[in-house]
């Protein structure tokens, strides 16, 4: 179980080109005791890592206009990147979610997050560190 | 009104808005909004006491975007039907994200037109989505009002007296 403390330290990015979303899931990260940081769109998320930054915990979109969450998910991975990433879309087809996950995703949930979302993630990051 | 009057006013207007009716020949008819409102009232604090608000006028400024950019979509010669999927793609994500669950009803219908190419099912649907979007706008316009007046007679809002 996921102390606050735990949560606390668990840094994560927010990559949604949607400011509703983006809005909705920053609050709801925050209300959960989550530190998190918003990125506008993919280009941005790859550009805070190559600049250094690290979190633990990135929270990817699908469709976003750049080269979408698939393409970010791949570069990031061959960044080098082994934090945990949590690919979110409204799309709920097998196969599109496939594709989302061969990218190098560690889970897949449907949008909009909610707090027993959040909660199953946090314990499945807990489970393999 | 009194303070409690304003929150007992509060509560059944909420309620109302979940509530499913039926509604003749078509059945059942979901009611205005899902649980996923509920999520964004839960997250609303004193720290940011008007959250609900904000997401709620970002809601209507992106879809009275998207809706004025549909309509012109599908009223060209050709119509460019990725274009249209996309714009109700996005409809769809927003309106599932504030929980106005008969707009997003309104796209997943409006999508099968689309992917059939079908240009008068196409804008049925747009008339549809136009018409639950302002349907949902002004009752979530009015519990707003609503919320700013219990707020301003120094009430606060009972969300614990909404058991669904």
């Amino acid at each position: 179980m996921a102390t606050s403390n735990d949560r606390t330290r668990t840094t994560t990015l927010v990559v949604d080109d949607d400011r509703i979303i983006k809005t909705i899931h920053s609050k709801l990260l925050s209300k959960l005791g989550i530190e998190n940081q918003v990125a506008a769109n993919e280009k941005k998320a790859v550009d805070l890592h190559c600049s250094g930054k690290k979190f633990d915990l990135i929270v990817m979109d699908r469709d976003m206009p750049i080269m979408n969450g698939i393409e970010a998910t791949r570069e990031l991975r061959a960044l080098g990147i082994r934090s945990i990433i949590v690919g979110v879309s409204t799309r709920s087809l097998e196969q599109e979610i496939q594709e989302f996950m061969d990218a190098g995703l560690d889970d897949y949930q449907e949008k909009p997050l909610t707090s027993s979302k959040v909660i199953s993630i946090l314990h499945k990051i807990n489970h393999n560190s | 009104m009194e303070v409690v009057q304003m929150q007992r006013a509060w509560v059944e207007y909420t309620k109302s808005l979940f509530r499913e009716f039926s509604y003749s020949f078509f059945g059942w008819m979901k009611g205005f909004l899902d649980a996923q409102f509920q999520q964004l009232q839960l997250l609303q604090d004193e720290s940011n006491p008007d959250f609900v608000a904000e997401v709620v006028s970002l809601f209507f400024e992106d879809s009275e975007r998207l809706l004025s950019d549909l309509t012109f979509a599908l009223e060209q010669q050709s119509v460019d039907f990725k274009k249209v999927d996309a714009h109700v793609h996005q409809l769809k994500g927003s309106s599932s994200s504030i929980g106005a669950q008969r707009v997003k009803n309104d796209c997943i219908a409006f999508r099968s037109f689309c992917e059939e190419q079908n240009v008068e099912g196409c804008q049925r649907c747009l008339q549809q989505v136009k018409q639950d979007y302002s349907l949902v706008k002004s009752k979530l316009e009015a519990l707003i009002r609503l919320e700013q007046q219990i707020v301003a007679a120094g009430g606060s809002i009972p969300m614990e007296e909404l058991s669904f």
